[in-house]
């Protein structure tokens, strides 16, 4: 059975997702990465978008403007999430946003925001740009133009969109840092074995 | 006299195809680790890969939204003509893409931080440049450097005492801690040489070779494959939600070394690997060697 979250998201329907689940979005997600996170923490300006309920994605499109002044999604998937932890935990705080999308881990601090105030961290997979565009629906509005294409927040209404990848759950366990510590034991056994092969200053 | 303006929509044009459709090595290698997973959650993080690829080709877009800072390495035959005018119509070719394409816009000008959307800038595109002898073709080689796959790169400058194995623990560190969020499975290059800028350099040109292409020391060809085996076997999986496989493959160059260093440089290519190989000729008649067969 495919679980869909809708905008805004109450607390409750997270309740009983938990890593390493998919899930898909309908709704709203607004793309916001490395400098909106700076200018709402660390500078102090005020997000021109109200993130309440609604989902954010780290990512950079490629928007193609249409002759009526509209826009086209080309193409859009996930950045580096781990590049917004320094920020994220205050993020969400302050924004009330409840789904973080972006590809590849997240740590301690994103952890702890996604249990104390309810939140997801989900993976969309990384390079699937075109499949994710065709998700969207509609580019509602964009704000913060002046940061340039990729960093510009795109508010965009989604169908089905994914799939997601549960990461962070809200109770704020987390899948990537289970499988590292996996990852880290295998590779001290792989260390092991290669190195013995590799002596070649003899 | 090379037509210079044919020159130029001709490598505008491969660009734009280069960031849509993946280069065939690529593709096989991708089918390939889909049909041998056997853990769920990754086999359907390769089923969206693979639909993705078929999307962009149908829809004529650029299939990751991350088009990368283009970088080309061109290596002009000793007789070719006009070499002085091929930087430039690299560079205008790059503007022509970015709004053919289209391109992200992604260069970041340096101290002033402004991106102007164009895709050229100070040194961008980066151009390296090789001369092969008593040859009169030009070969331009295309990389489209994206962000993630950019950032696990480094490198660092051993002592001797740190041996081959120092080598082997650096590359499996940097997979371990940076591999997850560069979209393996990956193409891992490592540079090995006297100093960190050409370590840096070949690690770069390993992912320009062709996927599986061995080391031509039967030594570098064997740590190439004991890296391939141990990196797999940690089995990262697509995406890192862990799998049978975390690479591509492993490419090594090297350069002979200090007797008091060993440099070692790292760059992956994301399972995305936009690379391009184009070989033209002074008429402009050309052949597509990492897309057989694709029309411009």
């Amino acid at each position: 059975m495919k679980k869909t979250l809708k905008t805004p998201i109450p607390d409750a329907d997270l309740a009983d997702i938990k890593i390493g689940d998919v899930i898909y979005l309908d709704g709203i997600i607004v793309t916001c990465r490395d400098v909106a996170h700076r200018r709402l923490i660390e500078l102090g300006r005020e997000l021109p978008v109200d993130l309440n309920g609604l989902a954010i994605f780290h990512a950079g499109p490629i928007v193609k403007k249409n002759p009526d002044g509209t826009y086209q999604m080309v193409s859009i998937g996930p950045t580096t999430s781990m590049r917004m932890e320094r920020f994220e935990k205050e993020f969400v705080r302050q924004t009330g946003v409840k789904l973080l999308v972006g590809k590849g881990g997240m740590a301690e601090e994103t952890e702890e925001a996604c249990k104390t105030y309810k939140a997801l961290h989900c993976v969309f997979p990384g390079g699937c740009a075109v499949l994710a565009a065709t998700e969207v629906e509609e580019i509602e509005r964009v704000e913060w133009l002046d940061l340039g294409m990729p960093e510009s927040l795109w508010v965009n209404r989604v169908k089905g969109f994914g799939p997601l990848i549960v990461s962070i759950d809200a109770e704020g366990n987390n899948l990537f840092k289970k499988n590292k510590v996996i990852f880290n034991k295998r590779k001290d056994e792989v260390y092991a074995s290669i190195s013995e092969k590799v002596k070649f200053i003899k | 006299m090379i037509d210079i303006e044919k020159f130029t929509e001709v490598i505008a044009k491969f660009l734009a195809m280069s960031g849509k459709i993946l280069p065939d090595d690529i593709t096989a290698k991708l089918e390939a680790l889909s049909a041998a997973e056997t853990i769920p959650l990754a086999k359907s993080v390769y089923e969206s890969m693979l639909k993705n690829q078929k999307m962009a080709a149908e829809l004529n877009r650029p299939s990751c939204q991350d088009t990368g800072v283009i970088n080309f390495f061109v290596t002009a035959g000793e007789h070719y003509p006009d070499l002085g005018k091929i930087a430039p119509a690299l560079k205008e070719a790059v503007r022509r893409a970015t709004v053919q394409a289209p391109l992200r816009h992604n260069t970041v000008a340096i101290f002033d931080e402004k991106n102007d959307g164009t895709n050229v800038g100070e040194r961008a595109p980066f151009i390296h440049w090789d001369i092969m002898p008593d040859s009169d073709t030009l070969r331009v080689e295309t990389y489209m450097a994206g962000g993630g796959c950019s950032l696990p790169g480094r490198a660092i400058t051993l002592m001797p005492s740190a041996g081959y194995e120092g080598i082997v623990k650096y590359v499996l560190d940097t997979m371990v801690d940076w591999g997850i969020n560069a979209c393996p499975p990956l193409l891992v290059g490592i540079g090995i040489a006297g100093s960190v800028e050409n370590a840096s350099l070949l690690s770069k040109k390993a992912i320009l070779r062709p996927l599986g292409s061995r080391n031509p020391n039967p030594k570098g060809a064997e740590m190439e494959l004991l890296l391939e085996k141990g990196l797999n076997d940690i089995g990262l999986g697509p995406q890192g939600v862990s799998g049978t496989a975390s690479v591509m493959g492993v490419h090594i160059e090297s350069a002979a070394r200090h007797p008091s260093t060993i440099s070692v440089g790292i760059n992956v290519g994301c399972w995305a690997h936009r690379r391009g190989c184009i070989v033209l000729d002074k008429d402009m008649n050309y052949e597509i060697l990492s897309h057989k067969g694709a029309r411009l």
